[in-house]
Order: structure tokens, then sequence, then C-alpha cells
């Protein structure tokens, strides 16, 4: 206690010298916080978006049809029976031929319920998405993409115009928004899609039969995709007897995984830039104790003539050096804390939110203590070691 | 009290070796007033570096209060230091951002000595030097006699065996000078051993006993 206030007044003597070495830790530590908390906030905004893409939704995929098949029947007994499957989105994909008059090629098709829609979050553009009845009554009816539109119609306002999907006649009820921000779109840029009832692409295709193999479960209200994974696994479990080779269950989490690890990465790499910063500040530190040091050769002379053992001086010049750090620290945090609420207020209308991190700010003290005592540990040793003789005639 | 027994300490300086004490002999008694007396370069420094424990001997016995000094740890002379002797240097040797009753203190924070016990005392010993008043004063704001009588105070707050002055009149004028050595005298009669180390032999004239020293030794001279 007593060798803080007299750390304090010694810094006090020389206060221009003490605020320029304190720039060095001031930098460092908003250097850490700031970057540290901005990528904190980037990544939940990008975590948010990365989510939108459709990824919060469970995927089933059954290996095993033929022991005992699930059918559209089935899924839409679930659904009813719980509400936590209410979008349970069986489906099924072909490569089938397309064509409207001149134009022709092939697309995708995809057999799916009404659900599909909420389970991979897909935007129209115009018209409406495949609806129950559809399914049901086996309707001769398409939703289409905008390449498909543009590819055999020629624009892409055209709900009502008819295309033949294999040979048959479809009516075009609905088209997609443009894919340029999905994530899906890098993967099937350029390539035509529909979507058509389950129950008509069973017909249309030789490869898909009424046995579901896929489907999509996007968790209804008040549920979360974790209890959508269990639910659907103790389901699966209990339908194929505990066969547990016979189907998978995944969570599509992979991309927040991904963007999880991408910016944790981000947040160590400038972590450890600030930290380079931080020591640098910690080195500059050991330079002005330095001289403090060799300043108060004459005073450390004095302290030792009357008593003062090398302990008693090593602490108070250790004491100085860690003072002068952590007010440099509390300093960088409050700088820190007005940036971070500036950058927030700027950027208010992207809906970013920049908050100080309780975790950073502790890192950075315990940071600035070591940085603190590794770099004031060789002045204060430099001060502890004098002779008292040698020192007391320093300089005259 | 202290005393020396065939003492040595030698400098290298170049190849020569200097003998700053050579064999020197001194016994100082309790509650007694010693000048020492010797040119610039007579090892009057290394005397008092020596007896003051600010340094060790190479050769020979340094008894102080019947304790052997040479061989203490350094952490052992700072305690002595501390607890048996009390410093007044030439230059009063302040520190110059502490007040006059924060100088006084220092001793007693390094003895750890209570808080309310450390304020009485250093009231007591500021009185005795006729400062009361100067107490929250910074050295640069005394005068040389002044700041000389702050380090006084310093000296006797510890209640040391012995007060070791070196050359305390040296920077001052001869008025201050007498005011100092009157107040040496005044502590002398209070029973406490003071030993004045000057150059001035009519400084060292004014203490009972007088000790010459030359060439690295030391012999007794009868200045009155």
């Amino acid at each position: 206690m007593r060798s803080l206030i007299m750390a304090l007044r010694s810094i006090g003597a020389n206060k221009m010298r003490s605020a320029l070495t304190m720039l060095g830790i001031i930098i460092g530590v908003m250097a850490l916080v700031v970057l540290v908390s901005l990528v904190r906030g980037a990544t939940g905004s990008i975590t948010g978006a990365v989510s939108g893409l459709g990824s919060s939704v469970v995927s089933v995929n059954i290996y095993s049809t033929e022991k005992k098949p699930i059918t559209l029947e089935d899924t839409e007994a679930w659904a009813a029976s719980d509400p936590a499957l209410r979008y349970i989105a069986p489906y099924s994909s072909d490569t089938l031929a397309v064509r409207r008059g001149e134009n022709f090629g092939s697309a995708t098709v995809y057999g799916v319920t009404g659900s599909y829609r909420m389970a991979q979050n897909v935007k129209l553009a115009s018209g409406r998405f495949i609806s129950a009845p559809d399914v049901k009554n086996h309707s001769f009816v398409c939703v289409i993409n905008q390449t498909m539109a543009e590819n055999l119609v020629g624009y892409t306002d055209c709900v009502g115009k008819r295309v033949q999907i294999n040979g048959a006649e479809y009516t075009i009820i609905g088209v997609l928004e443009p894919e340029e921000e999905s994530l899906t779109a890098l993967f099937t840029a350029g390539q035509m899609s529909a979507f058509i009832p389950y129950t008509s692409l069973i017909r249309l295709s030789s490869t898909v039969s009424s046995r579901i193999s896929s489907l999509y479960v996007s968790p209804s209200e008040g549920y979360t995709l974790e209890m959508i994974d269990e639910k659907m696994n103790d389901l699966l479990l209990d339908w194929f007897q505990e066969d547990e080779d016979a189907f998978r269950v995944s969570s599509q989490n992979l991309l927040e995984d991904a963007m999880g690890k991408i910016t944790s990465v981000l947040s160590i790499l400038l972590g450890g830039i600030a930290a380079i910063s931080l020591i640098v500040g910690g080195i500059g530190i050991m330079n002005i104790m330095m001289v403090t040091v060799t300043e108060r050769t004459r005073e450390i002379g004095i302290r030792k003539a009357i008593g003062a053992n090398r302990g008693t001086i090593l602490i108070q010049f250790l004491m100085e050096a860690v003072v002068l750090c952590m007010m440099g620290c509390g300093l960088g945090i409050f700088f820190s804390w007005g940036i971070l609420r500036l950058v927030s207020t700027v950027v208010a209308s992207t809906g970013l939110v920049f908050t100080m991190d309780a975790s950073v700010v502790i890192v950075a003290v315990v940071f600035c203590f070591l940085i603190g005592i590794i770099f004031g540990l060789s002045p204060a040793n430099k001060a502890a070691k004098m002779k008292p003789i040698d020192a007391l005639h320093y300089g005259g | 009290m202290i005393e020396l027994r065939d003492v040595c300490k030698y400098y290298q300086v170049g190849d020569d070796k200097v003998r700053a004490l050579d064999h020197a002999n001194l016994h100082i008694y309790p509650k007694e007033f010693v000048s020492i007396i010797g040119p610039s370069g007579s090892g009057k420094s290394t005397l008092m570096n020596i007896i003051g424990c600010l340094d060790t001997a190479d050769a020979g016995i340094y008894l102080l209060d019947g304790m052997p000094i040479e061989a203490y740890s350094e952490r052992e002379l700072a305690r002595v230091r501390n607890r048996k002797i009390g410093f007044v240097f030439q230059n009063f040797n302040l520190i110059a951002k502490l007040s006059a009753e924060e100088n006084v203190e220092l001793p007693l924070i390094y003895q750890k000595v209570r808080r309310s016990e450390r304020q009485r005392r250093v009231r007591e010993a500021l009185d005795q030097v006729g400062l009361l008043k100067r107490a929250k004063h910074l050295p640069t704001e005394l005068s040389g006699g002044q700041q000389q009588r702050v380090a006084i105070a310093r000296a006797l707050v510890t209640r040391p065996s012995l007060i070791l002055a070196d050359e305390p009149t040296g920077n001052l004028d001869s008025k201050t000078s007498k005011e100092i050595m009157g107040m040496f005298h005044e502590l002398h009669q209070q029973g406490n051993t003071i030993v004045l180390i000057t150059h001035d032999d009519d400084i060292a004239r004014q203490a009972p006993r007088s000790m010459h020293i030359l060439d690295g030794q030391v012999t007794e001279v009868n200045l009155s």
C-alpha cells in the first residue's frame, strides 16, 4: 500500500514522460480489445447470416428402404401427431428432360411437399409454392428457378405458362428469386431446376418411388435444432428396430461450425498482433524505467544508507512499472469502450452491435500486469543491486 | 562501542593497489563525541563508509556494539544501518520529492514501525531540531541549515547507537555552521554517541576528543 502511493507519486512527478510511456500500453490494449471485440461482433452477425442460408435444419437420410419403407403418408402422420415435427419435408430429385416449344434441356427436378419451402428457405419472386392439395392431387404444377424461366420461356414473369417435364405438361405456378444471394447458388449457378409435388415426381421418374430416402425437418416454433435432431433419432431408431445403420440424422450446422473456426482463428491472429504491440509497449516501459533508475541513483543511495534493503528497493521500482502498466491498461480499456461505442453508432444502420467482451478485458488486464512484472523486473533489479556508496557518490 | 582492529581497505587504481586504510585502529566509547580529522585523500571517506556499514573491510575486525560486522550479508548491513546508525551528510542527502516529515519518517517505514508511533516520533524528532513548523515543506523550500536539521532529525528518529556526521557543515556558511555544531553539542549532552568527520581543524576542535587520519592510519591528537 505504502509502495503504491510512492509509485503513484513518482509517476505523477514526471507526468509527460509517464503519459508517453503509457501510450505504448494504451495503444496495445486498444488494439487488443477493439480488434477482438470487432471480430466477436462481426462473428455474431456473420453467423446469423449463415444460419439464414437454410442451415438451421435437421436433414435425414434413409439408407434402408427395403426393410420398412417410409412413405409420404407416414411422414404426414408424424407431422400430425407431434407438433415438433410439423415442418417435416420429404424430398427426392431426379434429372429430367424439360421442354417448351423449341427450347429444351435437362433440369434437376425436386419432388417436394409444402414444408420444403420452410426447410430450405425458398424465396419466390412471383406466384406460389407447392401446397398440400397439389401433393394430394398429384397436380401437374411446378415452381421453376430463374435460369429455367429464362432458358425455356424466355422471360421470368411466366406464372401460368406451361412447360413439359419428361413429356408431361406442367403449369408454372411460381418462379424463384434470383439465386445470387444463396450459398447453394455457388454450386447450382446456371443450372435449371424445378419443384413439383412429390407425388407427381413418383409418376415421372423411374428412380423415385413412394419410399422416402431423404427428408428435412425444420424446427417449429419453440423447438431447437438439437431437440428435433434427438426426436428424429428416437423415432427412426424405433422405426428401424434399433438399427443405427439404417439412417443418418444430421443437423446442418456445418457452416456455422466452419464460421466459428474461421472467426476464432481470426480472433487469435488479431489478438496475437495486438499482443505484440503490447510487448513493444512493455519494452518502452522497461526503457523508461532504466532511465528512471539511473536518474534516481542518488535517491536509491540515500534510501539504502538509511536502511532500505534490496527487496524494498526492488518492490518500489517494480511497483512503479506495474502501476504504469495498469494505468495504461485502464486508459486503453476506457478508450476502447469509447471507440466501440462510436463504431456501433456509426454502423447502427447495418444492425451490427459491438460490445466489449468481459473475457477480452480480463485477458488485457492480466497481460498488462504480467508485462509490468516482466519488463519492470530488470530495471528494478538494477536499482536493487546498486551499492550504497557508489549510489551516494553518483554525480557528486 | 566502536572498535576497529587492524582494519585494511584496498582499492585497485589501474595497476596500483592503493591502501585507503592501512591497519587502522580506533576505539570509541559510548556517549563520546569524537571528531576524525584528515585532509582529502587521507582515507577519511573510506573510514566513514566502514564505520557506517556502507562498505566492508578487506581485513581486520570491526566491532559495533560488540558485534563483528565483516561477516554480515547485504541485507543484515542494511538492517544495521537502519537501526544503529544515523547518517548526516555534507550535502544533506534528502529525497527531493518528499517533504521534511516524510524524509524523517522514511527510516521508520523501513523498520516497519506502526503509523501512529511513526507520526509521534517524527514530530518529536522535528521538534528537537526546531523544525516542527516546516514539516510539510519540501527540501527545496528550506535553507541549507534547515535542510541539514531535517537530516539530523532523520538520523535521530531511529534512536541510533551512533550518529555519523560526514562534513556536516561543509556546505554551510559560518553562522549556520555554528548553529549545527551547537545542535551536535546538545545531542552529545543528551547522551548520543557522535562521530564527526571533517577536514576543518576549527570544527574538529569543538569535539572533546579528536583523532587524526593520514595515509590510512589513525592517531590520537590533542588539538586543544
